[in-house]
């Protein structure tokens, strides 16, 4: 045995690895599915009619057959598997680099129950008395997020957490009008470190958005509050600890605030992971908030859904819940629409079922002290993360303040002596294995970056992180333009990105390309 | 024991981090909440379960007490359809690299866009239009947003809504829609058409489904596409993409924008689950720089021959630019996209058509039983597409009936109407059972 001519093998023992791993990611060049047609070819056998046929008349009738694939199924198999390999999940990286989306692990066992006919094969208006199964989830994971937020209900229909912010809004929208102020409570505040769908929800339901900016410590400007409360006032749309990962100690004072004018605090707890026991939305005031099941409760991101967003209310707010809810008896759950100030339907039906079961379980798994285990090890693995990434020269915290569950990082200072932006360290990050990302629009915080390590990876997991960005930040130094150059060691290289923004060559599906681009 | 999904969570590790760190305790952390603030007992929560078997047993024991629809007979659909889910679908969006990714970037998440793009290609093709957003959340979403882009598109403010629409829909609509866009229904005729419309100067759309809540194909699409031009206003077509293999795509007629549910393409019903809305448009920039979801479009690289991807005129989104984009996006159902995407890709043209004219075929067996066995059926001279209305003197009385029998009849519209949905998964057996049953209950 020998390897290549001239070649000997390693020598064995085994030597250490080097300290990153030699990763590539799969690169099947696959073509696109269209061109790996042949006419004639199936993927997949239908159930014949077996009843006497339907003529249709012309004007209802389709032309021209669509110009689908046509393929084997081992074919159409074959094609899906290898784009899946040609991904990164929380299955196959270290996903800690998606900050403010709380990567953790989805456990496989929760997969299981929702592939089970008794949650696949449901319809969402069979009888109650068939579904009491479900219903009693939904309702035990209700009480479960009733005592984690200390509010007084929760929806579990909205479909992602832009979606409970959304439907926060709707029932915001509703109780202001319920007592005749919908018209003169015209404006929502929210922060610059908030999600963008703060503001952006906010203003698809009608509402003039007030944005408060960080102040010197890095807090979001009380005194900009008090400018912004009064007669106008819908609501605060905040996020604690912000997207920063930095806890706003005054927060009780910001609702404060908001009350006294009469308006309502609604908390974005899309950042809660870290929280879990600690402390309560109830209990600094707030009157709505939502979680994002996808994020905190362990559901899978699925590639960007589905999600599911749980929207916590007070007392008073629960008149306007989306409908129908569901309801104990004592004997038996059963679904309650008769709710006459209810701002309706936010989603088809009562929620995100699969998702709402694998929330269940997962808490289920866990209990009170186990979710405390969960808030703490967040916290724990991100001071850890942080403390090695601000070891790093050139990577700084903006602010000098405690972080709970993440940190928005900032390249400032590499960036400036190197040229190599953000974006680019992550594009050549990836050629390790790992995501990365920057931050949401705009910038403030310069050439930023945003991680959030959860309670799911091994402090090995987070040295090897720290020690690709180290890496990474060290080739910045040495040969910017070869940072600059990446990606090296994933399934594609370096993108045209002109195409995209351009109306006459952009491509959003395969007709649009042959049509701009082949013909 | 440490916890499975806490691997740092052993006393060792955590000691080892915090000494790192030269934190004390991870109270440290925490410092900056105040002590009023701070929870000064231990959550009240149910004791959870010590081991994955124990879970196991736990949520079989709840399930258990669920009856499936594969134990019942289900005629259920109303926006929720039980359509065969072929094999490979399960088996690409069970794949951990797919199930567990986030939103991603185009190099390190090649496969994604590529197979997000391939879906939306694929629905270009069925629907004839050369955009396709990377799916919203539902129909339900995908006809408000719609909407918001007609009114947008024409600076515009009042819309037309069908009467032929779901009540939760209209419920949707009347929230999404609210402060400004008005909404005026236009009423039902006598074949479960739209009826008689009244179009001016000041609507932005008019709102048309085909197939309808009452499973009726909807005629008249030229009509109202050419009524709404001739004021300015879009014509807004919401269909069932598994239709579209027999039934004409609303851009054949017309439809400026085509909106719906992608459920039927390969997602179980999982109470509600399964859902994920599209929204379609013709290549014209001021009608995508109306889009507030993502697309993604293909792009040359550096090497010959590979494709590359990316965000198709990102500036329009509230990730760009918060509230100043076009509403907002945000994680939706993505997954369910994909799943889509492999759908048709097993399907092909030719499947499509089978599928389409089985549904037809059995819709239009199971009203000649239902109506033979004495239910009156509604909208019996139109078209009709998986599902149709049959009056009878007591919806609950019939259903209740029926249940005994181990078959879910269908959705009750009101006191004396029920909604019928067969599909490519109810046999002529099943359809014969159905109609035997309410023979005998309403003999």
């Amino acid at each position: 045995m020998s390897g290549h001519a001239g070649e000997p093998f390693a020598k064995l023992p085994v030597e250490p690895k080097p300290p990153l791993r030699r990763f590539h990611q799969a690169r099947w060049d696959e073509p696109i599915i269209f061109e790996q047609s042949r006419p004639g070819r199936r993927g997949i056998s239908v159930p014949a009619a077996g009843v006497p046929a339907v003529e249709l008349p012309g004007s209802v009738r389709r032309a021209e057959p669509p110009r689908l694939p046509e393929m084997g199924q081992l074919q159409v198999l074959r094609h899906y598997v290898r784009l899946s390999q040609e991904n990164l999940g929380v299955d196959n990286a270290i996903a800690v680099g998606q900050g403010t989306c709380t990567m953790k692990y989805s456990p496989k066992i929760n997969d299981r129950f929702v592939s089970d006919p008794k949650v696949a094969e449901l319809h969402p208006l069979q009888p109650e008395d068939t579904v009491q199964g479900t219903l009693e989830i939904y309702w035990q994971l209700e009480r479960i997020l009733t005592e984690v937020s200390g509010m007084h209900r929760v929806s579990l229909q909205p479909g992602s957490g832009s979606a409970a912010i959304y439907a926060n809004v709707a029932m915001i929208r509703a109780y202001h009008a319920s007592r005749g102020e919908g018209r003169q409570r015209d404006q929502v505040i929210t922060t610059m470190f908030s999600h963008p769908s703060n503001a952006a929800c906010a203003k698809t339901a009608g509402y003039e958005i007030i944005t408060l900016m960080p102040d010197a410590d890095g807090y979001p400007d009380i005194e900009a509050l008090r400018a912004a409360a009064g007669p106008r006032t819908a609501a605060l749309l905040i996020t604690n600890p912000e997207d920063t990962g930095i806890f706003n100690p005054r927060i009780a004072e910001f609702v404060d605030i908001v009350h006294r004018a009469g308006g309502l605090a609604c908390y974005d707890q899309a950042n809660a992971n870290g929280l879990l026991g600690i402390t309560r939305a109830a209990d600094a005031g707030f009157d709505l908030c939502h979680f994002n099941l996808h994020k905190t409760f362990s559901t899978p991101h699925a590639c960007g859904g589905p999600a599911a967003g749980a929207c916590g209310v007070s007392e008073a707010l629960a008149p306007f819940l989306p409908g129908p809810t569901v309801e104990f008896d004592g004997e038996r759950y059963y679904l309650d629409a008769d709710r006459p100030q209810s701002v309706g339907k936010i989603r088809p039906f009562i929620g995100v079922t699969p998702n709402v079961v694998r929330a269940y379980a997962w808490a289920m798994t866990l209990g009170a002290e186990g979710l405390r285990e969960v808030a703490e090890i967040a916290v724990l693995n991100n001071n850890y993360l942080m403390h090695k990434v601000l070891q790093i020269p050139g990577a700084s915290a903006p602010w000098d303040r405690r972080r709970v569950e993440q940190v928005r990082y900032s390249w400032q200072e590499l960036s400036e002596e190197t040229g190599v932006h953000s974006e680019e360290i992550g594009i050549r990050a990836a050629d390790f294995g790992v995501h990365y990302w920057t931050s949401h629009h705009p910038y403030v915080v310069p050439e930023p970056f945003t991680l959030e390590p959860t309670e799911a990876y091994s402090q090995e997991d987070l040295d090897e992180y720290a020690a690709i960005l180290a890496h990474v930040a060290d080739e910045a130094r040495r040969d910017p333009d070869f940072v600059k150059g990446a990606p090296y060691n994933q399934t594609v290289h370096k993108t045209d990105q002109t195409w995209l923004d351009d109306p006459k060559s952009w491509a959003v599906s395969w007709r649009a390309y042959v049509r701009k681009h082949l013909s | 024991m440490t916890h499975p999904y806490i691997p740092n969570a052993e006393p060792g590790v955590r000691a080892e981090m915090l000494a790192a760190i030269g934190a004390e305790s991870v109270e440290d952390f925490y410092a900056d909440i105040p002590a009023e603030l701070r929870l000064d007992r231990p959550l009240n929560l149910p004791e959870p379960m010590a081991s994955e078997y124990e879970l196991v047993r736990h949520m079989r024991g709840l399930l258990s007490r669920n009856t499936d629809t594969t134990e019942a007979l289900s005629f259920l659909g109303h926006g929720c359809y039980p359509h065969h889910v072929p094999a490979v679908c399960d088996e690409v969006n069970g794949r951990g690299e797919f199930l567990t990714a986030y939103a991603g970037e185009p190099y390190e998440d090649h496969g994604r866009f590529q197979a997000m793009f391939e879906y939306v290609s694929m629905m270009a093709e069925l629907l004839e239009m050369d955009v396709v957003n990377v799916p919203t959340y539902d129909g339900y979403q995908a006809a408000g947003t719609a909407l918001r882009m007609a009114c947008r598109y024409t600076g515009r403010s009042k819309v037309l809504l069908s009467g032929a629409v779901a009540a939760d829909k209209v419920s949707k609509l009347r929230d999404f829609l609210s402060p400004d866009v008005e909404i005026v229904v236009a009423p039902v005729g006598p074949g479960g058409e739209i009826g008689d419309v009244e179009v001016d100067e000041t609507l932005a759309a008019i709102y048309l489904e085909t197939p309808n809540v009452y499973g009726v194909v909807e005629t008249r699409g030229r009509e109202l596409a050419d009524l709404a031009h001739a004021a300015g206003a879009l014509l807004v077509v919401s269909t069932d993409p598994i239709s579209l293999g027999v039934l004409a795509p609303p851009a054949s007629y017309g439809a400026d924008i085509a909106c719906g549910d992608i459920q039927s393409l390969g997602m179980h019903q999982s109470y509600g689950g399964g859902h994920a809305g599209y929204i379609a448009t013709r290549d014209e920039e001021r009608l995508v720089a109306e889009f507030p979801s993502r697309l993604f479009g293909i792009a040359p690289t550096t090497v010959p021959g590979e494709y590359g991807f990316g965000d198709v005129y990102y500036d329009r989104t509230s990730f760009a630019i918060r509230e100043e984009g076009k509403e907002w996006v945000g994680t939706a159902a993505a997954l369910w996209g994909i799943t889509a995407g492999v759908y048709l890709a097993l399907m092909g043209p030719e499947g499509m058509r089978e599928i389409g004219e089985t549904i037809l075929a059995r819709t239009r067996y199971a009203m000649n039983r239902l109506s033979a066995a004495g239910a009156w059926v509604l909208h019996g001279d139109s078209i009709h597409f998986r599902e149709f209305a049959i009056e009878v003197p007591s919806a609950d009385a019939l259903l209740a009936a029926l249940r005994e029998r181990g078959i879910f009849g269908g959705v009750k519209l009101d006191d004396r109407t029920l909604l019928v949905c067969v599909t490519e998964r109810h046999s002529k057996d099943d359809i014969d059972r159905l109609a035997a049953a309410v023979g005998e209950e309403l003999a």
